[in-house]
């Protein structure tokens, strides 16, 4: 050959092209897209906590905030800050919205994984997405039209906006999602642990509750914990399906109170700057927190799971 | 023509350890498996050879109908294991499983303690009655034994099985078969995974095992065959080509095929 005796024109190896200009720009512009999520959750929390934190250091007895149960933020002579009872409210209805969604999500998960096929299963999971799709205040609708009658009717109780309404409202909000996460929990288990049960002559039911299910575990309490996650952060049907009155609930037809039903309902009406104002992003500051920390958690639960 | 003599020299087919009348075996529309006719004694190590794709595991994994798992396997034909057809209608697939042991290419120790592997068997067929501790340490300490790996995991029974050397998984996964005294145990290319080492060992214990267990193996590895085995089939294009002694097989091969595999001009 001769190409390797032929002197290289001294400029052709710095020679800049477009396509070398639009993959320089690309990568800068995927960079920006890429980070760009961090910097909203970042700027986010920064607002939330600049218009909560001068309340909190200057008004706020943090001591009163998180143990008292009473709320009357908009009293002009003596108003209280107690979240407690906004609290109750919320951990009663996400944990009956847990009991609610856990048998449900697991169940479907496991027959979506375990035992359907071909084009029933690939239909199934679209149904659930398509469930997970609902918005909430649809959901809240039904809990106000459906539900509150039906409680109404079948326990005899004077109100059917309580826990128990809103419990299962929120249980069958959130199971699509924990569904979803289950299944693919069940699906990273690898195929050669089933086979080697089901060659010793296990049923199918034992080869599930003995082997698939212990394997897959971790992914499970993160569908689970998502789940959780879920529930705090919810709002709308929340707001339409509790009853929205401040109790700490002794039975599931007490009437309560969310924490994100109460920022939703109140920061209209309050004035920028205000005592109540800035409690309600005090509010919404615990409830950052709150939810990161249970998101995060599920997060490493469910990686722990892929590593081991 | 070679099952034709066997058949001739021995009517009755109770003696066989497994017995096979004009299988044929479809996945799909694929035909794998084509008039196989065999007869397998009790209690020697038979091996099973071929290039990829012969038949050879496929006929092993429908010994324990494992490979009915997959759902669009269709079989025709009969296999009586001890005179019974296995595939008989009022047959229960999982009691199948429980007689005939099957130990995978991959060794597949489940995800629990060594210890609850060796029970695992044991106690998915126990049918309602508990078994005791003692009971329990006696079934783990003699199945442990008995594939030599009791000195080494003795002081690690709560250990995950899984993060044993491969060796050690492959002998677990052997020992875990044998609590529900099963009288046949099926290997689909059980060293293939391992170092020469492993292999070593895992090869005298399938040769220790022999006589308690009538053993079907089946092995990649021309010379695992000859040294491991007592009779040995030689499978092509899903057809028993050559079934006789291991050694008449490798030193006097009756076809040319057979010949030719052994000698590697193919496979």
């Amino acid at each position: 050959m001769t190409a390797g005796n032929t002197k290289i024109a001294s400029d052709q190896y710095d020679r800049r092209t477009m396509d070398w200009y639009i993959d320089k720009f690309m990568q800068l512009l995927m960079f920006v897209c890429g980070i760009s999520a961090i910097i909203f959750i970042i700027s986010i929390f920064v607002f939330i906590t600049i218009e909560g934190l001068d309340f909190v250091i200057h008004d706020l007895d943090i001591g009163e905030f998180f143990t008292s149960q009473y709320w009357s933020p908009s009293d002009e002579d003596d108003p209280e800050y107690g979240i407690l009872a906004l609290i109750a409210g919320t951990a009663s209805v996400t944990g009956l919205a847990m009991v609610v969604a856990i048998p449900f999500a697991l169940g479907t998960a496991i027959y979506i994984g375990e035992f359907s096929t071909g084009k029933k299963r690939e239909s199934l999971k679209v149904l659930v997405e398509l469930l997970a799709a609902i918005p909430s205040v649809v959901w809240g609708f039904i809990g106000l039209s459906i539900m509150n009658p039906l409680i109404i009717k079948v326990f005899d109780v004077p109100v059917g906006l309580n826990v128990l309404n809103a419990g299962i409202i929120l249980g069958l909000m959130a199971a699509p999602i924990m569904t979803s996460i289950a299944e693919d929990a069940l699906k990273a288990v690898p195929d050669s642990y089933r086979e080697a049960a089901e060659a010793m002559g296990a049923t199918r039911w034992q080869v599930i509750f003995k082997v698939v299910l212990p394997a897959a575990k971790n992914g499970l309490l993160g569908a689970v914990l998502l789940g959780v996650g879920r529930g705090f952060g919810e709002t709308m049907a929340v707001l339409m399906a509790t009853g929205h009155s401040v109790n700490i609930p002794h039975s599931i037809f007490d009437s309560v109170r969310a924490l994100t039903a109460t920022i939703a309902a109140e920061l209209g009406e309050t004035a920028v700057g205000s005592p109540h104002y800035g409690v309600l992003f005090t509010i919404g500051i615990f409830l950052f927190l709150i939810t990161f920390l249970i998101n995060l958690t599920a997060d490493l639960v469910v990686r722990g799971v892929r590593k081991g | 023509m070679n099952q034709a003599s066997h058949n001739v020299a021995q009517k009755s087919t109770d003696k066989y350890a497994i017995h096979t009348t004009n299988l044929n075996l479809w996945y799909g529309t694929f035909q794998a498996l084509f008039n196989v006719n065999l007869n397998i004694k009790d209690g020697i190590i038979t091996s099973l050879i071929g290039p990829s794709g012969c038949g050879k595991s496929t006929f092993l994994r429908s010994v324990n109908r494992i490979n009915e798992r997959l759902g669009y396997v269709r079989i025709d034909g009969s296999i009586d294991v001890r005179g019974q057809n296995i595939y008989a209608k009022n047959v229960e697939i999982l009691q199948v499983r429980k007689q005939i042991g099957m130990v995978f290419q991959r060794p597949n120790p489940l995800p629990i303690s060594v210890r609850e592997n060796i029970l695992f068997g044991h106690k998915i067929h126990r049918s309602g009655k508990v078994s005791s501790r003692s009971e329990q340490d006696d079934i783990v300490e003699s199945a442990l034994r008995t594939v030599l790996l009791w000195d080494k995991v003795k002081d690690q029974l709560d250990r995950k099985a899984t993060e044993l050397s491969l060796e050690e998984q492959q002998k677990l996964c052997i020992a875990r078969l044998l609590p529900v005294k099963p009288s046949i145990l099926l290997m689909d290319e059980p060293c293939s995974a391992l170092d020469p080492k492993g292999t070593e060992a895992v090869e005298e214990l399938i040769w220790e095992l022999r006589g308690d267990y009538t053993i079907l193996i089946v092995t990649h590895n021309m010379a695992q065959a000859r040294r491991a085995s007592e009779e040995c089939i030689f499978m092509l294009m899903g057809k028993v080509i050559e079934h006789t002694a291991t050694e008449d097989m490798f030193v006097t091969p009756k076809n040319s095929e057979t010949a030719d595999y052994i000698e590697g001009r193919y496979g």
